[in-house]
């Protein structure tokens, strides 16, 4: 009791900076799901992808240590665009390639699972026949400054950073999904993709844009990632990728305030069940909230709807 | 086991190297299986990780064996073939690898390299009676199991294990630890000898805590050391998380002594984790530092040569590993049974140390070494037992 005591505030700050991560990656899944029906294991692919692609892009730009003012901010714009616009391609490219041929035969979801899975071993084996096995250093973006103090916990700029730019990114892919015509269209699709077809939504543009949002926020959590924990490795995603799906599942699959929730959720449940019993219980502790949520509610905290998330 | 009939072999020359580079990557660069089709080569094995994320280790001890191999076939007649036996360092893969061993009829390997694949993989080994000779696997359960074709060339775990825990109170004084390790069998066999010895030192746990080494993220870890006042961490376990786990400790704030074990010794550490966080950053191990001595030199220059790039953490081990088989083998001995008495009844003079195995397969004396992070890479401190007086 004494440890939680001590570790209150330093397991909230921890717990909402990882819980920021997963969110970001449990919004790809869930869009999908909402869409498609369909659980995209590639995603965490997607998602190493993008951290590739902001290491290279710091790489390109001869970044060796943190850059200071203006500099740090287009700094900052470029990777993530790079990171954004790589993993958006590649998920893009994944739907392309791995499921709308499946999905033109009417072939069934199991056969989309095995299709996900070859891709996500074809894109790790890629990068790492490529790029290698070990663990690849990020040179430092951001220096990791004390900014203030919680109680006895401590606020980084990178920690703030993880947090703050996640909640920009899941705000505007929310105002986007429900505020806009094109969000519309993906929610149409989700509620009933053949009265959707029937009212003229042209559902392959829609699936692919469904693929490339959840691309871009796998993008900015390669960005956010690569930035906080300053590594990245062909199999990188995934862990990430399995707590995001898990966070997507016990906010509600197919659900984007759900996943925010979930996210934020499973980081906060993990760091806690670390600080209250020991690290090796992390992922036990995890689970079994996750399978206590699901005995209460089966669609997870929010539900299962996609439309529902407006209200 | 009598003793009367000891003698001393020295390895292969060193001379005949430079040469033959271009025989030795046909030879060996193949993946799976034996290529060459040359009808009296003897097969031998190296077991252990060439890919994966603790593949360096594997990497440095394989090449030594390529170099000692290429060394030995350039001046041998009963030329020795290598076969790879890639276990990415998964106990899961290590018993289908010792299948293809006994497949390919090998009559001994080098490895397997660490101590979970060895706890899988050396019993079939053994009842196949194909000879093991291990130069890093360091779990001291390894030697209780009766087994009479594993031998091992480095000292185990309980002389690292108290070692490591003497270098941090005497030498660091620490008064309170915290000590980390990875579930692996090698990383918790080494955090527990180390939690045993430390009460004994006058020093306390500050707290105790398994990690996930494929996690990435180690913060609630990180705030239990903060907060138990831990002047120093010991971590059972390898590189990859040990870098990690590093980085995300000198980033919260924490200063103390990082203590790590031979499965850490990789300059991979270092990249991983950061050079300024890589300061106050040290790693046991039963490997000594080669670079002094005139066979050491020699070695170093051939290793060189051959792999364009500096031997790595128990790439001297590896090498003489192969050198105590392929000694056996250039004594006439082409049968595993052979090899086995063989090996087993004489002294070798290794590039490392003096090679004798006791009637478990571990090796009589072998000393521990602590290393210091320095620059890009980790420097001898020197023996343990000098340092801490």
């Amino acid at each position: 009791m004494h440890n939680l005591i001590i570790q209150f505030w330093p397991s909230v700050i921890d717990g909402t900076t990882t819980g920021a991560i997963y969110a970001l990656m449990a919004l790809g899944y869930t869009l999908v799901y909402g869409v498609l029906r369909l659980i995209n294991f590639a995603h965490s692919e997607v998602f190493m992808v993008g951290t590739f692609a902001s290491l290279f892009t710091l790489h390109a730009l001869g970044i060796t240590h943190a850059p200071g003012g203006i500099a740090a901010i287009g700094v900052f714009i470029l990777i993530t665009l790079a990171a954004m616009a790589a993993s958006g391609l590649v998920a893009v490219g994944v739907e392309r390639v791995a499921y709308r041929p499946l999905r033109k035969r009417n072939s069934t979801s199991l056969a989309n699972l095995i299709s996900a899975i070859g891709m996500s071993f074809f894109l790790q084996e890629v990068f790492a026949l490529r790029y290698g096995r070990d663990l690849i250093p990020f040179p430092r973006v951001l220096q990791k400054n004390v900014l203030f103090h919680i109680g006895t916990g401590v606020v980084r700029s990178d920690k703030l950073l993880v947090v703050v730019g996640a909640l920009v990114m899941m705000f505007i892919l929310d105002r986007f999904v429900n505020g806009t015509r094109l969000g519309r269209g993906i929610r149409a699709v989700a509620q009933d993709p053949s009265t959707a077809m029937l009212m003229g939504v042209n559902i392959d543009r829609v699936i692919t844009l469904t693929f490339l949002l959840g691309g871009i926020m796998a993008g900015a959590a390669a960005m956010l990632y690569g930035t906080f924990y300053e590594v990245t490795q062909y199999n990188i995603g995934f862990v990430i990728g399995i707590k995001g799906f898990t966070a997507a599942v016990l906010g509600g699959i197919g659900n984007i305030r759900g996943a925010l929730i979930g996210g934020f959720a499973l980081g906060l449940i993990e760091t806690f069940g670390g600080a209250i019993f020991h690290a090796q219980w992390v992922d036990v502790v995890a689970f079994s909230v996750l399978v206590l949520v699901l005995l209460v509610r089966p669609t997870g905290i929010l539900g299962e709807n996609l439309q529902r998330a407006r209200a | 086991m009598s003793k009367s009939h000891v003698r001393r072999i020295t390895f292969p020359s060193l001379l005949a190297v430079g040469g033959l580079l271009a025989a030795a990557c046909g030879s060996s660069s193949s993946s799976s299986s034996a290529t060459t089709a040359a009808p009296a080569s003897v097969p031998i094995g190296f077991f252990g990780a060439l890919t994966g994320p603790n593949a360096q280790l594997g990497i440095n001890i394989d090449n030594g064996v390529k170099l000692a191999v290429s060394q030995y076939n350039a001046t041998a007649s009963a030329k020795v073939s290598l076969v790879n036996l890639d276990s990415q360092g998964d106990p899961a893969q290590a018993p289908q690898l010792a299948q293809k061993a006994i497949t390919d009829k090998l009559v001994a390997v080098v490895g397997p390299a660490f101590s979970g694949e060895s706890l899988a993989a050396d019993p079939i080994l053994e009842q196949a009676g194909i000879v093991s000779v291990t130069p890093s696997a360091t779990n001291p359960a390894l030697a209780t199991h009766g087994w009479k074709f594993w031998h091992r060339i480095v000292g185990n775990d309980n002389a690292q294990g108290p070692a490591a825990a003497q270098f941090i109170v005497k030498k660091l004084g620490a008064t309170k630890v915290a000590v980390i390790d990875d579930q692996s069998a090698y990383g918790q066999g080494i955090a527990n000898i180390v939690r045993q010895a430390l009460p004994g030192l006058g020093a306390s746990i500050a707290t105790s805590q398994s990690i996930d080494p494929t996690a990435p993220d180690y913060s609630s870890t990180v705030n239990a050391i903060m907060a138990s006042g831990a002047t120093a961490v010991f971590y059972g376990g390898y590189y990859d998380a040990a870098g990690r786990l590093l980085k995300q400790l000198r980033d919260a704030g924490y200063k103390a002594p990082f203590v790590s074990d031979d499965g850490s010794l990789d300059p991979k550490l270092i990249s991983t984790a950061g050079q300024a966080e890589s300061a106050n950053t040290y790693a046991t191990c039963a490997c000594g530092d080669v670079s002094g001595t005139t066979a050491g030199k020699a070695f170093t220059s051939a290793y060189q040569a051959m792999f364009n790039t500096a031997p790595g953490t128990y790439s001297a081990e590896g090498y003489d590993a192969a050198g105590v088989i392929l000694a056996a083998i250039k004594a006439g001995q082409t049968t595993s049974a052979g090899i086995n008495t063989y090996i087993g009844s004489h002294t070798f003079d290794g590039i490392t140390k003096k090679i004798s195995f006791t009637s478990t397969g571990d090796i009589n004396g072998g000393g521990i070494y602590v290393y210091q992070a320095s620059g890009t890479a980790f420097t001898s401190l020197g023996l343990v037992s000098n340092l801490v007086g």
